[in-house]
């Protein structure tokens, strides 16, 4: 790029800093009816959900079986047991070795 | 207590820096073949530290998009991150308005996705540290991608794009199993994110946003039905 990026960077910046404060300013001092309150405690179920599916069947792009079988590893695990650096630390290490052993 | 919190908070932060830092990494290798400065390259991950739309704006620098249309694409693409603001806000004690103009900035997936569902109240030493770990590894793997270039095996690093969705999956795991209604909500959010995008007629990033203001509705229209059928009985 031969031109200058850096104002088209700050107005990036501004534009997502600016949903991420908003919430904090709005709710400092207002109390929170019930109805909004509920729907709030369910965001992030849902957000999680989301960010989950689909993007997880291509996690590694040139092979998606890999990147299942990692995250597999990561729900068995915390099914019987729990934690969160073992089920990650797992599912990198069997998704390398299944793209190593297959790819 | 604040050093339980920190020392906790840097086991919650290592996995989200070890998704962070090769999806940086990546980004810093794709910004030097845009032939984006390095400067430039360093201030997208910095001031806007929000993996997908510096990706996204890559792309569309490459097609020739003038900035306006950069900026606004990046306002919807981020704009999920105004819904998980309004649910932190309701969880953080501290009222102090100096302490949210640093804590809004940090409000990403993964961060906003740990503090969710972290028992308790969420203490300013938890949250810092939390946040500068996965900053940290965000910016210094753009950095490392843009000097290094691909000096990451491939296979390493694709590898390493499971982590995150691990860590959310991680995250969510013991929700799942103490509600059955938590499990429903996550996995309809998931099908719904997948028509949508499936149907490819929403902007980029609004099937997320979507996706909460519908899920998050159903469930709080289920538990007040919940709530009712046992006032009832």
């Amino acid at each position: 790029m031969e031109h200058n990026l850096i104002p088209l960077i700050l107005g990036m910046a501004a534009v997502t800093y600016g949903p991420r404060l908003m919430p904090f300013l709005f709710f400092h001092s207002t109390q929170i009816p019930g109805k909004v309150d509920a729907f709030l405690k369910y965001i992030p179920a849902a957000a999680i959900g989301a960010l989950i599916i689909p993007g997880v069947m291509t996690a590694t792009p040139d092979m998606p079986t890999a990147g299942l079988i990692g995250i597999g590893f990561t729900a068995v695990y915390g099914i019987f047991r729990g934690g969160i650096i073992v089920p990650v630390l797992g599912s990198v290490g069997i998704a390398y070795l299944v793209l190593a052993g297959f790819g | 207590m604040e050093n339980q919190d920190i020392g906790d908070a840097v086991k919650a932060g290592l996995p989200i820096f070890i998704g962070y830092f090769p999806a940086a990494v990546a980004f810093g290798i794709l910004a030097k073949a845009t032939e984006v400065t390095l400067l430039e390259a360093f201030l997208f991950s910095a001031v806007v530290f929000a993996g997908a739309s510096q990706f996204i704006a890559l792309n569309l620098l490459a097609t020739g998009m003038g900035p306006t249309g950069i900026i606004l694409t990046t306002l919807l693409v981020n704009f999920r991150h105004f819904l998980m603001s309004a649910y932190l806000s309701t969880r953080i004690k501290e009222r102090t308005l100096k302490y949210y103009f640093f804590l809004a900035f940090g409000v990403t997936d993964e961060v906003f996705s740990v503090l969710s569902f972290k028992r308790g109240p969420l203490s300013k030493g938890f949250v810092f540290t939390l946040q500068m770990s996965a900053y940290s590894g965000w910016v210094s793997g753009t950095l490392c991608g843009y000097l290094l270039g691909g000096f990451m095996p491939q296979i390493l690093s694709q590898s390493m794009g499971v982590a995150l969705y691990a860590l959310l999956l991680a995250i969510l795991m013991p929700e799942i199993k103490a509600s059955l209604l938590t499990l429903f909500l996550a996995l309809t959010s998931g099908l719904l994110n997948w028509l949508l995008i499936y149907l490819d007629f929403l902007p980029k990033g609004w099937s997320i946003i979507v996706c909460i203001i519908v899920i998050a509705s159903l469930g709080a229209f289920l538990t007040r039905t919940q709530k009712e059928e046992i006032h009832g009985a």
